[in-house]
């Protein structure tokens, strides 16, 4: 009883209250339609403002439709450019309301400011209406032709709104064909957006052939691209690097007329005269040329890392896949990406993958240094990656092997918890890189068994104790003791490690190993509740009891050496991202068909927001190689460990 | 090419919306701060290109304010970032700071500018001086209304015919900071200097400038020796107004000016450098207490002197109770940065000082390891380059035909000057004498 009624309360509040702010906003909504139409200009004016903010920050003002127009027709810029943006933004959702407007903007389209004129045919575009596209050819064929570069250039990026909304109408009027005349326009603006207007329409309807570069016009945009805007310029060499030269003669041509761009501010233009460079090597066979471009490239590409963060991000994703087209183009660079305390940490995990890809044998040991005092940082990602770059260049360069070991060393004597775990899986992989040539550290290490606590670093301690047990005095005691809380370790890794371990210290040394071994085992196959672990430890208990010698053989051989796996990008990929750098694409390091649907229906890929590319077989292969990007490609984990492949 | 435009609060709520192209629902924004916090719980940070559903997330941040351009294509990345900061400038040049406040108090003016930056998700004209003569922050009646700048119309973009001044000058600044990255025992592990000249202009007509410098490259090409130094500069790269293809050819550098201030070219010189301003530093822990010695030297020449040095240390967050004393200078501890600050108002070539500070600390911490930030120091020398490079020439040329005044100055600041402190001495008896 008593709940229904607090129920029917409750219900009868909500109502009210739905109600009172119902009220409310029909009361600004209505105060504005007022104003709107209130007798002052002043007055009107403000109101059209405040519609406008409200439209901004969200608030539905599109009842004001009919009020909103009455003010278009006015001789205040402001006020026109507000109601035309009320226009772009409401038009799809009150179509037939709209050719109220129409008036207003076929008259603009005619005004003796060019500014108006430009205005009014950039917002017709802008509205994505079909019932305005029979209003909008005639003022757009005018404007295509006006005596104002300014206006040209605002109907010349019509014409693609137009295309993109009826190609038909957009044939049938000309207007292709006139952007295609704009081409050879006295003003470099007309010229780029002309460029862009046939890049876009070429794009929604690639079938149709609506413009092929031919090398007259190469020769035009040439000579345009050095008087263009910056953005100009971009369109420019974004449309050269589509072109196919006829010879190595236009070829050789091309790359030295753009070569100057290299030398703009804008990292843009900087980073697409690099494409085009990249892409044209093809053509280009003399080789002096060629490594001239290179010596050319290099300077700018080191600029852009004094840029923005934002920037440097972009140029250093790039940089990777372009140092794997060409590896030692910036080896002498080295330092440049050494890490500032204050770069944002997606900017240090970029730096540090560039830094281990371009170095040599010749820098590795100031690198070395280098990578110690990243590893003292506070940011644990960081810290672990710069820790796994250790080993990597441990395990690239053998000279480097003993530095790399020292510097470990050091950073275990840090005493910091997570600086100590990772150090430690760093030190199984060299050792598994280099069996028996760092013997003497292996006691060292075992000193750190209650500090780490990490699984892997764990997995990794008892690899190593296994594997190196003659060399550490107190074995029994160090696996004794852990086998005491073998039930307790987190993960499966840990244990599997373990049970490992005791194997082979028994294997080495029967007589002392023996209660050890089979506390283990014991421990494995009757309390432990996960399965692998269990299934494990049996194997290994029949293989001992069947024959130890076999278990010998089986077990304490030598292991395959383990290899870098650079991360490096399939060829295929590699190429595309080439093609394409600057692009998303080559920032996300997948190809784009995995993150445009338009290019995805078309491969027949399905969507896929996280770009797994599952079932399609190239994608897989080339995110498995290069999303990752920053992570380390080593097969740290333990579980492929040799002895039991063989006996599976 | 961007399909539209955001300004976002730090809540990631729109502020200011423009759609371009129409082909993303403007309800894709909500998903950009989501994927930004997904990206930082996942990578440990957020990243200025991401990419869900089929739509890209371009952003960089200012103060309060995410400026975001989405796209549904595989567009150049790398342009529309540009393309952002391109209008954070332009923002800046119109109302000084770029903040929520700001945005709100101007959103009629960003609109304008947002409609004429970018068309169709093109960029368009987006240098501030030329948007500046046609959009203002006044209104217009039509008879007075503003008309397309000659700007945009001329072949030359930047600068508009009709400037007239009664005096005409030219100002040339010579910029070089110095970067500058030093490991505790003084080794300078990455050095650069980041030239630039900076110009303001204040010339009628057209003029046309020739600048001459003495460029390596240019002496060695032109099979003329220098008298005195000549400079190799390693990246130039030059304002819109410079002909590229001229220098390229020549190595003259030969341009019409925009009018008033701007940046006419920046290079960079990747020489190995000794650091100007060098800071030896002790560093001793105890139990409660930290104590510094800080022995700066100006390693430059005598007849330099370098103004308004700044030495930045920093130091534990918990530190307190400070004690300072130095044999120049003043110094300040700023408890919001964690440092203290050494100012020396004149600091000579040649010289040496010697600070020593003592700080309290809670005898009871957290074993968390320390942040290590480097010393940071800042600085300018006046009437002097790092790198030597000097102005040979300014000529001006206006058909007109009237003298100009060129006027050069020189001087050399820190850019991202950082000298990392070395492990702290803990333990043991105190070696450093008490203050």
């Amino acid at each position: 009883m008593m709940n229904a009624a607090i129920q029917t309360n409750i219900a009868r509040l909500q109502i009210m209250k739905a109600k009172v702010l119902a009220a409310l906003r029909k009361g600004e909504n209505y105060e504005l339609k007022t104003e709107l139409n209130s007798e002052y200009k002043e007055r009107r004016k403000e109101a059209v403002r405040r519609v406008i903010a409200n439209m901004t920050v969200g608030k539905d003002v599109s009842g004001l439709f009919t009020d909103v127009l009455k003010n278009m027709h006015t001789d205040d810029l402001e006020i026109k450019k507000l109601i035309y943006l009320y226009l772009i933004n409401y038009a799809k959702t009150q179509p037939d309301l709209v050719i109220l407007a129409i008036n207003t903007f076929v008259k603009d389209a005619e005004d003796s400011n060019p500014l108006i004129r430009a205005l009014a045919i950039r917002t017709m575009g802008c509205l994505h209406v079909q019932e305005v596209l029979d209003y909008l050819c005639d003022p757009l064929r005018k404007c295509l032709k006006d005596s104002n570069p300014y206006v040209r250039k605002t109907a010349v990026m019509c014409v693609a709104k137009v295309y993109d909304l009826n190609a038909e109408v957009a044939e049938e009027n000309g207007f292709i064909d006139s952007v295609r005349e704009s081409l050879s326009d006295s003003n470099t603006m007309v010229v780029s957006n002309a460029v862009s207007t046939l890049v876009e329409m070429n794009d929604m309807a690639p079938n149709q052939d609506i413009w092929k570069l031919d090398p007259g016009m190469v020769g035009k945009l040439l000579t345009a691209i050095n008087e263009c805007i910056e953005w100009g310029q971009i369109a420019i060499l974004e449309t050269l690097v589509e072109y196919a030269p006829r010879d190595e003669k236009e070829a050789e041509n091309i790359c030295e007329r753009v070569l100057p761009r290299l030398q703009h501010a804008n990292g843009s233009v900087v980073l697409t005269t690099v494409r085009l460079l990249l892409k044209y090597e093809k053509y280009v066979r003399r080789a002096d040329l060629l490594s001239q471009f290179s010596k050319k490239m290099v300077p700018p590409l080191i600029t852009l890392l004094s840029s923005e963060p934002e920037i440097q991000y972009v140029a250093l994703r790039n940089i990777n896949i372009i140092l794997q087209r060409h590896p030692t183009l910036l080896s002498k660079e080295i330092r440049v990406f050494f890490c500032r305390y204050n770069d944002p940490i997606y900017v240090k995990y970029e730096k540090l993958d560039v830094l281990v890809r371009i170095c040599s044998e010749r820098n590795v040991e100031p690198l070395l240094n280098e990578l110690k005092e990243y590893a003292k940082e506070v940011d644990v990602d960081f810290v672990s990656r710069a820790v796994q770059a250790i080993s990597r260049l441990a395990i690239r360069y053998e000279s480097a092997a003993e530095k790399a070991v020292k510097v470990l060393q050091e950073l275990l004597q840090t005493k910091i918890n997570h600086i100590i775990q990772n150090a430690m899986v760093a030190f199984q992989e060299v050792l598994r890189r280099y069996p028996n040539r760092f013997d003497s550290v292996v006691e060292g290490l075992c000193e750190y068994i209650d500090e780490v606590d990490e699984p892997d670093a764990r997995a990794a301690l008892f690899w190593i104790v296994g594997e190196y047990s003659e060399h550490v005095a107190n074995v029994s005691n160090i696996l004794t003791s852990s086998l005491e809380s073998f039930l307790e370790e987190k993960d499966e890794c840990v244990q599997l490690a373990l049970v490992s371990a005791s194997v082979k210290f028994f294997l080495k040394s029967p007589q002392k190993g023996q209660s050890l071994v089979l506390k283990a085992l014991q421990t494995a196959t009757e309390k432990c509740a996960n399965p692998d672990v269990r299934d494990r430890a049996y194997i290994y208990w029949r293989l001992l009891s069947a024959d130890p010698n076999a278990a010998r053989s089986v077990v304490l051989i030598d292991k395959p050496p383990i290899e870098l796996d650079d991360a490096d990008l399939s060829p295929q990929l590699l190429e595309e991202l080439v093609n394409e750098l600057g692009c998303v694409s080559s920032v996300l390091q997948k190809p784009a068909k995995l993150f445009v649907y338009k290019l995805a229906e078309k491969a027949g890929v399905p969507r896929d927001s996280d770009a797994t590319g599952m079932g399609l077989e190239e994608a897989d292969s080339a995110v498995a190689g290069g999303s990752g990007g920053s992570t380390s490609g080593i097969d740290t984990t333990n579980e492929g460990e040799p002895e039991l492949l063989i006996s599976f | 090419m961007a399909s539209s435009v955001f300004l976002l609060d730090l809540k990631g709520k729109p502020l200011i919306a423009r759609d371009y192209r129409g082909d993303i629902p403007l309800t894709a924004i909500d998903r950009f701060m989501p994927l930004l916090q997904e990206r930082e719980d996942e990578e440990g940070t957020g990243l200025p290109v991401m990419t869900e559903n089929g739509v890209t997330y371009l952003h960089l941040r200012e103060k309060d304010v995410y400026m975001v351009a989405l796209t549904r294509k595989n567009t150049n990345a790398m342009t529309l970032l540009q393309f952002l900061h391109h209008l954070s400038k332009v923002f800046t040049e119109y109302f000084k700071t770029i903040e929520e406040e700001s945005i709100r108090d101007n959103f009629v003016i960003i609109y304008e500018l947002l409609d004429e930056m970018m068309d169709y998700g093109v960029p368009q004209i987006t240098e501030p001086k030329i948007l500046q003569e046609y959009i203002t922050q006044e209104s217009h009646m039509l008879e007075i209304t503003p008309r397309p700048p000659m700007a945009v119309t001329n072949a030359v973009s930047w600068r508009s015919e009709g400037i007239s001044y009664r005096k005409n000058e030219v100002f040339l600044d010579v910029v070089e900071s110095i970067n500058m990255l030093v490991n505790p025992k003084g080794n300078v592990l990455s050095s650069d200097i980041q030239g630039a000249i900076k110009m303001k202009v204040y010339l009628s007509g057209m003029p046309e400038l020739r600048l001459g410098l003495n460029d390596k490259v240019m002496f060695e090409s032109t099979g003329r020796s220098a008298k005195g130094k000549a400079v190799e500069m390693e990246d130039i790269r030059f304002h819109q107004c410079v002909r590229l293809s001229k220098f390229e050819s020549d190595r003259t550098i030969s341009f019409i000016p925009p009018d008033g201030e701007f940046e006419l070219m920046t290079y960079r010189l990747n020489t190995q450098l000794k650091p100007l301003i060098w800071c030896e530093s002790v560093v001793e822990s105890h139990r409660g207490r930290v104590e510094y010695m800080i022995k700066a030297k100006a390693q430059f020449k005598h007849r330099s002197t370098a103004n308004n040095v700044e030495i930045i240390v920093p130091v534990p967050n918990d530190s307190d109770s400070p004690k300072f004393k130095s044999t120049i200078g003043s110094v300040k501890y700023a408890p919001e940065r964690s440092a203290f600050v050494w100012k020396i108002k004149q600091f000579q070539g040649g010289k040496e000082a010697l600070l020593r500070a003592h700080f309290g600390l809670p005898s009871i911490r957290d074993d968390d390891p320390e942040r290590r930030p480097p010393i940071s120091v800042k600085f300018d020398i006046p009437y002097f380059t790092t790198s030597g490079i000097q102005v040979r020439y300014l000529k001006i040329v206006e058909k007109s035909g009237y003298q100009a005044l060129p006027w050069v100055r020189y001087i050399t600041k820190n850019g991202d000057y950082q000298l990392r402190m070395p492990d702290p001495i803990t333990g043991g008896s105190s070696r450093l004498p008490p203050i």
